[in-house]
Formats: C-alpha cells, structure tokens, sequence
C-alpha cells in the first residue's frame, strides 16, 4: 500500500485533563514465564471512548482481562474510578468477544440478569429489559433462545445485558467482529447512538483500524508481543455525533487513518515474522 | 425416508422375527424347551395381564426402581456438582471413587440383604449403588465443562455464588445429567431386579426367578418381555421429561422450521 511512506504527522500522546475512570499504571501481564504485556501505562478519562488496535496475540484481551479483574497483573496497578481492582469487578460492562450468553435463558431472561443479581425487584426488571431489548432493536424476540438468534442479534442482546445496568466503564472485545459489513455499521451507529444518550468510559478493542477511529476519542497502538506495551496514542478529533459509514469518507478520517497505519504496520510485520 | 415408510419397515421386521421364531417352533426347527412359541408366550403375559395379583410385583418392582433411582440421582448430582466444583476435595477422594465404582454391584446383594432385609430397602440400596456412580461422574464433567466464559460473563453481571450454582452450573450440567439419567434409568432397573432375583417374595425379578426354578422358559421370556416394556415405559416418560426441562437446547424434538 501507497500509505506506508507517509510518516507519522504529529502523534498526539497529550494526557486528558478529565479525571481518570481507568488507570493502568505500570502493568505487566505474564502466563508462567511468558510475558505477555510489560510496564503498560493507560488511561481512559470518565466519558472517553478509547480504541485499543495491536496485531494479533499482543495482549489486547489480557488488558481487558486486567481492568474487568478476571486476570491478575504480575506487576503494576489498575484501578476503576480511584478503586485498585481486585477481583471481578460488578460495576463495568464486559462485551466479550465470544458468545456469552447464557444459553438456557431467552433473550429478555438474559438481558435481565445483571438486574436480577443487583436485586432489583420482578415489574421493574422486565420493564427495563423490555427497553432495553427495543433499544437494540430487538422488540419481538424477548421469548427466543440464544440458539434461535442470529449472530448478529445475539451480539445485540449481549450489548443490552452489559448495558442495561449502567455500568460506570463499559469494555468491548472485537464486539463487532465476526459480523457482516452491513450489520457491523448498524450495530457501530448503535452503539454510537447508546453511548451518546450517556456518557461512559468505554475501552473497545478492534482488529479493524477504521472501526476503531470511527467510533473513538482516541486510539492507542500495542506493540507486537511478547512484552507488548503502548507504543502511540492518537487523539481523534472528529465532531460528533458521527456516522460511521460518512465519516470514512473525511480527509481528516483518511489522515488518521494514514498516520496510525504507518505506526501500526510495522507492528504486524513484526508478529508475522516471528510466526515463521 | 418419511417416519410412515420407516414405521412400516419397523413392523415388517418385528413380524419377520416373530413369524420366523413361530414358523420354527411349529416345524419343530426350534426347541421350545429353550426357545418357547410367540404365541405361548404372548398367551402367558396376557395371563398376567388380566391377573389384578400380577399388578402387586409390578408395584413393587416400579416402587423399588423408582426410589432407587431418586435416591441414587439426587446424590450423585449432589456429590457430582461438589466435586466437580471443588478441585481439591477432588482430588483427595478420587482414589476412594475409582475403588468404590470397580467393585461389581451384584456381590453387594447378599451385603444388602444382610444390612436391609429380604424387604424393599435391600433392593433400592443395590440401585443407588448403581445409578449413583453414572449421575456422579456426568454431574462432575457437566460442571467441569462450563464455558468459561458464560461463566466470566454472569460473574461479572454480578453473581453470586449460590446464584451461580442456579443460573450457571444446573443448567450447564443439567444436559449431561439428563444423558445419565437416560442410562441410569436401565440401571436402576437392573439393580431391582438382580435384588429380587438374589432374594425376596414379590417383584418381577421374582417372577422370573420362579418361572426359573420351574425351567419354564415361557415364563422367563414373558418376564423379560414385561421388564423391556417396564423400561420403554419409562424411557418414554423421560423423554417429555428431557424436553420439557431442556427446551433452550437446538436441535430437539420442538424444533420445526415451517
Ligand atoms: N491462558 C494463557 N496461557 C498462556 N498464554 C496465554 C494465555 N492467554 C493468552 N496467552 C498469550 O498471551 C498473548 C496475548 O493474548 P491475548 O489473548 O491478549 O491476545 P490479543 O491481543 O487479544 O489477540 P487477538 O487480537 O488475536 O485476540 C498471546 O501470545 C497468547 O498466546
Ligand atoms: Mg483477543
């Protein structure tokens, strides 16, 4: 590709005034003796939507795996709204990238269990869920089971369960991967459209580099693993709210998009040199 | 194939056998001192049939599996679900389970008549012992098998563990739980009948034990007869069970696509 001469114009790495929702400070990541992720610094400011590219294997779900206190660091802290995370957080919204739901319960069953597990008494559970459900487009389908859903709406229904508690951080793991280019661009402006109703820290991982500048305030480049860390951070500062099919089309959005190529190959090249 | 051609190759084939075994018989090919006449037999269950007294071993036998069965279940999904929760309680009693299993059930009878009685409970004690065993080891691997992460997901939604145990673990295990129960149906049969047949007064195993005694082989083909019935029968009944329970699960007898 052509992209590759243009050099990397103004990287901004400039840390955000807002206060910090998620902090990664100094976190090292290993399995046994194999480090994955090594002395990485991150912060998500409350209400910013951070993107998170890297090649494949750097340890981008390890991160996530971090802050949601599924893994524990070997190293460094993290901490969500000023609290060290210990242990399986309750107050973020984990979109995973795999198929989550719980298999045995339809969809509104689902959707409502965050609510269920928080105590929340029957009438109000199902009203809520119930909007929720026709938030993501799902009115109708509140009785069918995971396995009597597409793709697609599965991936919804995960969204509404992990949103409908109102979590303070919200983490997404390649959540529109696996979908159709169609689709993906509807459930994107979904999202969009949800995230701008009410602000919350989101931390979204993606393989695709225009998903991540189309939907982020900034975007942050992994380095090839092992002992991956931040390498860049790019602020994107394209209005919202934005239309993830338009504002591909921005100069600004291709300018970016050069510029974080150009950070991001050499990356990829290296994880797929080592492979051999 | 349509389900009508299937059925109707199903009867020709019955017929074939049965005519065949009865063609044999009367042309004196087969020796009905070992291989008894379709139609004597049939004669014989039809005998019993109608014999209200008949419906007493039948009670008894079907109280006998029944109990055994819940008895011998319940713990094993109990035990099942612990074990395959806890590593450590695993690993420790693992040894104690290998041995207990490779022990074969039917020299534990006379034990049991020894413990019980010649009564029911020596019966259902020999059930358990083996329907336990097949409810246990499939309760553990269920829980084993849990998709991690399901599991991350609800724990992160903010489960509890006894929550966890509800909405995660049953459920998750209760597929391969409902397969052993499928199996351990036979099972619990098996162990009332081997009790009855070792020792008692009333039951189908004592049926045929008695035809037995009296080398009436008519009536030991009726009693086995009877037993296959006794547990198509109850197949059956675990069928709707299975769907009813498990109706979240693709491909099961509720899925059409019209
Ligand atoms: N449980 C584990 N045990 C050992 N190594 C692991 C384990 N989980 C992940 N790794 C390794 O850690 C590295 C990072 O894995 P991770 O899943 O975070 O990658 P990723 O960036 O999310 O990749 P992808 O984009 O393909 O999803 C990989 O090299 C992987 O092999
Ligand atoms: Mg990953």
């Amino acid at each position: 590709m052509a992209l590759a001469m243009v050099k990397p114009v103004a990287a901004a790495t400039v840390e955000q005034p807002r206060n910090a929702m998620v902090s990664i400070d100094s976190v090292t990541m290993s399995f046994g003796t194999f480090v994955a992720v090594e002395n990485v610094d991150l912060t998500v400011a409350d209400g910013e939507f951070l993107a998170i590219v890297g090649p494949t294997g750097c340890g981008k779900s390890t991160i996530l795996n971090a802050i949601a206190g599924l893994l524990k660091p070997s190293g460094g802290r993290v901490s969500i709204d000023g609290n060290p995370v210990s242990g399986i957080q309750n107050d973020i919204g984990y979109l995973f990238q795999q198929d989550a739901l719980l298999p045995w319960k339809t969809a509104i069953e689902n959707v409502e269990l965050g609510l269920l597990f928080k105590g929340v008494a029957t009438a109000e559970r199902r009203e809520r869920s119930m909007m929720w459900l026709a938030k993501v487009g799902l009115k109708g389908f509140e009785q069918r089971y995971p396995h009597q859903l597409s793709g697609g709406q599965r991936k919804r229904v995960q969204m509404a369960q992990a949103l409908i508690t109102g979590p303070k951080v919200i983490l997404m793991d390649e959540p529109f991967s696996a979908l159709d280019i169609h689709t993906r661009h509807l459930m994107q402006n979904e999202l969009l459209r949800l995230w701008q109703e009410e602000r919350r820290a989101v931390v979204m991982i993606t393989h695709d580099l225009e998903e991540a500048i189309a939907l982020g305030d900034r975007v942050a480049v992994l380095a090839a693993g092992p002992r991956s860390r931040v390498i860049d951070s790019f602020d994107v500062d394209l209005a919202r709210p934005r239309d993830v099919a338009e504002i591909k089309l921005d100069p600004r959005f291709m300018d970016l998009y050069r510029n974080i190529w150009a950070s991001l190959r050499g990356e990829v090249e290296k994880s797929y040199e080592r492979r051999d | 194939m349509n389900v009508a051609t299937e059925r109707l190759i199903q009867l020709g084939l019955l017929v074939a056998i049965l005519g065949g075994w009865q063609l044999g018989v009367s042309t004196g090919v087969i020796d009905v001192f070992f291989f008894p006449a379709p139609v004597d037999i049939f004669n014989q269950i039809v005998s019993w049939v109608i014999d209200p007294s008949f419906y007493r071993h039948v009670t008894i036998t079907l109280t006998e599996t029944v109990l055994g069965y819940v008895i011998g279940t319940g713990l094993g999904v109990a035990a099942g679900v612990w074990l395959g929760l806890s590593r450590s309680a695993a690993r420790i009693l693992d040894p104690f389970i290998k041995g207990l299993n490779a022990i074969p059930r039917v020299v534990l009878a006379p034990i049991f008549v020894l413990w019980l009685g010649l009564g029911l409970w020596s019966k259902v004690a020999l059930a358990v012992t083996l329907v336990f065993f097949i409810t246990f080891f499939n309760a553990m691997q269920g829980v084993r098998e849990v998709n991690p992460v399901v599991l991350a997901n609800a724990r992160i939604l903010g489960a509890k563990r006894s929550e966890l145990l509800r909405h995660v673990y049953f459920p998750a295990a209760a597929s391969w739980i409902l397969s052993s129960l499928r199996t351990s149906v036979g099972f619990a049969v098996v162990g009332a009948i081997i009790g009855e047949y070792l020792g008692a007064s009333a039951g189908l195993g004592y049926l045929i034990a008695q035809a037995e005694g009296n080398f009436d082989a008519v009536g030991v083909f009726a009693g086995i007869i009877i037993l296959a019935v006794f547990v198509l029968v109850i197949d059956r009944v675990l069928d709707v069970v299975e769907n009813r329970l498990i109706k979240w699960r693709p491909n099961t007898a509720e899925e059409k696509t019209a």
